[in-house]
């Protein structure tokens, strides 16, 4: 059967199972879109690329599929960059489809035109410009496989004009086969013996734990592992949700913003088991006294991650779920001791606490966003101190609850993460707690979420200020301001605006109402919290310095 | 220290570019990079010398090997390998020097390309050492232009790290 490069694009992407497409049509698309008008994949028609990129991550990190985006050449792929870019940090499964001018004014600085893969290469798993119509298939099949197996990433796929518009006979593609990538590894028998008896025989050990797990789908084990040996567990911050927020093993989240028993315990620990994660600066503080007691495993599936940042006594490389299964069936047993009692004290003497004072205060708003929808909500954040203060104040227990923009920390994710979190997951509660200075990023998702009636609740954290800045200002900067103060729009009328319900809350008795009253709707709400301006996150480990060194 | 990495990689676009982008925004030192085709069309073979410790080669080398258009990345510096560099160069050399240059020429097995009014134009092939050799001797005479291949190498004997003994990844 004849035909098109757009209609075999969009044959072969429904092939893998994809049901949504977040997307903005342009000139060199045109033949996409043409192909999609009659297709049974579901488009979103976003506001923003970048918006639909971090849509479509939001939607992936929601759900664990791959998700999908489109965009036009020159502009419309390069609005794409932030959000590729965000996914590449984070491991998330994500493939961003680009028009590229027709290959006959390829390189001639063309009408929209731009180099995309080669502006993408340092933020993409790899990439594609495909430059014969059968192909398109192949590397569709390709592009898929690569971005969900292994460590999960971004690829990007750029198609030129006059190829998605050219017709051919279809023809299914044959196996593929990718020389070079080997995404499956498991460590030998001797590592895997190594490990079990450092776990045997430490005394304080600890689990630290990361997205890998998430990705792995490995929460059972984590769970198994941890209560096996008595090991606490902290995550980092796309570890969220990995290991239940309110088991008595849990130390919540550690580093900078961490918590002061989570970073003792990193500290005082003998053994640290890591587990896919990737010892970022801002979980390690100063890194030569991270874990100075501790010997180390590191478990990854990604092998160029072991020893990049710390030095390794067992490295073992390999999918976090299927290791530990291996693992635990060499372990018995522990019985508690003076360390599970340690964690037990540390616990009880540092709680993660804020002082009410008659004002409306952040973290109230937090814990009561935590109160009101048990716990059982998707929780998006943009970036900055609301993003602490959620990890801190709503309490994860499940795996896939909390998106945020980790490695990248892009303002903007939070919104357009959350309509794809609802699309992926449409009987969830979704909320995005944001800040007032992050929601402006891409303001302009109301529009996408009012026209699909796709409800939405964000909580804009409103003090005024870009708040983490203003923090590192007061504390290291002479309390000198500069450039951080926000003059803002009237959010509630920007919402209502935008078609959405906009509520305003001033008063801490307040919140509770108003909460309710966005739960009952079936629509996008904005509500504007007006909280205490100058409120700071603590604990707070200064960077460059020891997690031992918190301050507040 | 140096170490000599030969790297197999699928002959596609953009491949020299991944590679290169690689070395350069993680901070990797290239001391020197040969690439051309090898006995299967498909596949090409890099010769890179990288300069740098132990962890840090460590990190190239898996860093390469998440390449998916890399096949395959073998350190081997610690191996028996030959290895060889091509240079070209063009010296001055009135009537008079002829004579002493060719004897340098015959020296380093080196032979006389070209020849110009004022200038001789050698090509020389050897290991390092020789070509820094080879190098020096004609400083003297005043080196106009020079150009070197980067080193290429293989492994000795009946060892190979070729593009042969390599599984497919089948979908
Ligand atoms: C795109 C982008 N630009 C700049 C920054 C730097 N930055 C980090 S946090 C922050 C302030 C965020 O302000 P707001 O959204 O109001 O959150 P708050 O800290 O006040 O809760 C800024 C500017 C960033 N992370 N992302
Ligand atoms: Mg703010």
């Amino acid at each position: 059967m004849r035909k098109s490069g757009g209609e075999i694009l969009i044959d072969s992407i429904l092939k893998e199972g994809v049901d949504t497409i977040f997307g903005y049509p342009g000139g060199a698309v045109l033949p996409i879109y043409d192909a999609l008008y009659e297709s049974n994949i579901r488009h979103i028609l976003t506001r923003h690329e970048q918006g639909a990129a971090h849509a479509a991550d939001g939607y992936a990190r929601a759900s664990g599929r791959p998700g999908v985006c489109l965009a036009t050449s020159g502009p419309g792929a390069t609005n794409l960059v932030t959000g590729i870019a965000n996914a590449y940090m984070d491991s998330v499964p994500l493939v961003a489809f680009t028009g590229q001018v027709a290959t006959s004014v390829l390189g001639k600085d063309s009408f929209q035109e731009a180099d995309i893969t080669g502006i993408t290469m340092p933020i993409t798993k790899h990439s594609y410009l495909v430059k014969d119509i059968r192909d398109i298939a192949r590397v569709v099949k390709e592009a898929f496989y690569i971005a969900t197996t292994g460590r999960p990433g971004p690829v990007l796929v750029d198609i030129p004009k006059d190829i998605s518009g050219a017709r051919v006979d279809y023809e299914n593609p044959g196996p593929v086969s990718l020389r070079g990538y080997r995404p499956e590894q498991l460590p030998s028998s001797r590592r895997l013996k190594e490990a079990a008896d450092l776990m045997a025989a430490a005394k304080r050990p600890v689990i630290y734990a990361g997205g890998g797990v998430v990705s792995s789908g490995a929460y059972r084990e984590l769970l198994h592992l941890a209560e096996l040996i008595l090991a606490p567990v902290t995550t980092t911050l796309m570890g969220l949700g990995c290991f239940p927020g309110d088991h008595p093993l849990s130390l919540g989240m550690l580093g900078m913003h961490g918590s002061r028993y989570a970073n003792y315990a990193i500290c005082e620990c003998d053994l640290l088991i890591a587990l896919g994660v990737r010892f970022d600066d801002r979980v390690t503080g100063k890194i030569a006294e991270f874990a100075p007691r501790a010997k180390i495993i590191h478990l990854d599936i990604d092998a160029a991650e072991i020893g990049k940042n710390v030095r390794v006594d067992v490295p073992l490389v390999g999918d976090v779920k299927e290791v530990i299964n291996l693992l635990v069936s060499n372990l018995k047993a522990k019985l508690p001791g003076a360390w599970q009692e340690q964690i037990y004290l540390w616990k009880k003497e540092f709680p993660v606490y804020y002082e009410e004072n008659g004002h409306l205060k952040p973290q109230q708003v937090i814990q009561e966003i935590y109160n009101i929808t048990k716990g059982k909500a998707i929780i998006t954040t943009e970036v900055g101190q609301h993003q602490m203060w959620t990890t801190q104040y709503y309490n994860f227990t499940r795996p896939r609850s909390f998106i945020s923009s980790g490695g990248l920390g892009t303002m903007g994710f939070g919104l357009p993460a959350a309509i794809g979190a609802q699309v992926a997951c449409p009987e969830a509660v979704v909320f995005n707690i944001a800040g007032d200075g992050s929601i402006q990023m891409n303001i302009q998702e109301l529009a996408t979420a009012d026209n699909y009636n796709i409800p939405v609740k964000i909580a804009i954290i409103n003090n005024g200020y870009l708040g983490m800045v203003r923090q590192w200002q007061e504390f290291f900067y002479n309390r000198r301001y500069s450039f951080t103060e926000l003059v803002n729009p009237d959010f509630v009328k920007l919402a209502e605006a935008y078609g959405a319900v906009g509520i305003r809350v001033t008063r801490p008795k307040e919140v509770t109402v108003a909460l309710k009253k966005a739960m009952a709707v079936e629509k996008p709400v904005v509500i504007d919290f007006v909280v205490e301006r100058e409120e700071n996150v603590l604990p707070m480990v200064p960077p460059g310095e020891a997690l031992g060194k918190m301050l507040g | 220290m140096y170490h000599t990495l030969t790297v197999l990689v699928a002959n596609s676009p953009g491949v020299l570019y991944r590679v290169v982008g690689l070395f350069s925004r993680r901070g990797f030192n290239i001391d020197s990079l040969a690439v051309g085709q090898t006995e299967n069309e498909n596949v090409s073979r890099m010769t890179i010398v990288v300069e740098g410790d132990a962890l840090i080669l460590e990190q190239v080398t898996k860093q390469l090997r998440k390449l998916i258009d890399v096949i395959k990345v073998s350190n081997i510096t610690a191996e028996e390998f030959v290895a060889r560099e091509l240079v070209l160069a063009k010296v001055t050399a009135n009537p008079a020097q002829r004579g002493e240059i060719m004897q340098i020429a015959d020296i380093f097995r080196a032979r006389i390309v070209d020849l110009g009014r004022r200038t001789l134009t050698l090509e020389c092939t050897g290991d390092e050492a020789k070509i820094k050799a080879f190098e020096e001797s004609l400083r003297p005479y005043g080196i106009k232009e020079l150009v070197r291949t980067g080193k290429i190498a293989l492994l000795r004997g009946s060892k190979y790290a070729g593009v042969n003994n390599i599984k497919e990844e089948a979908l």
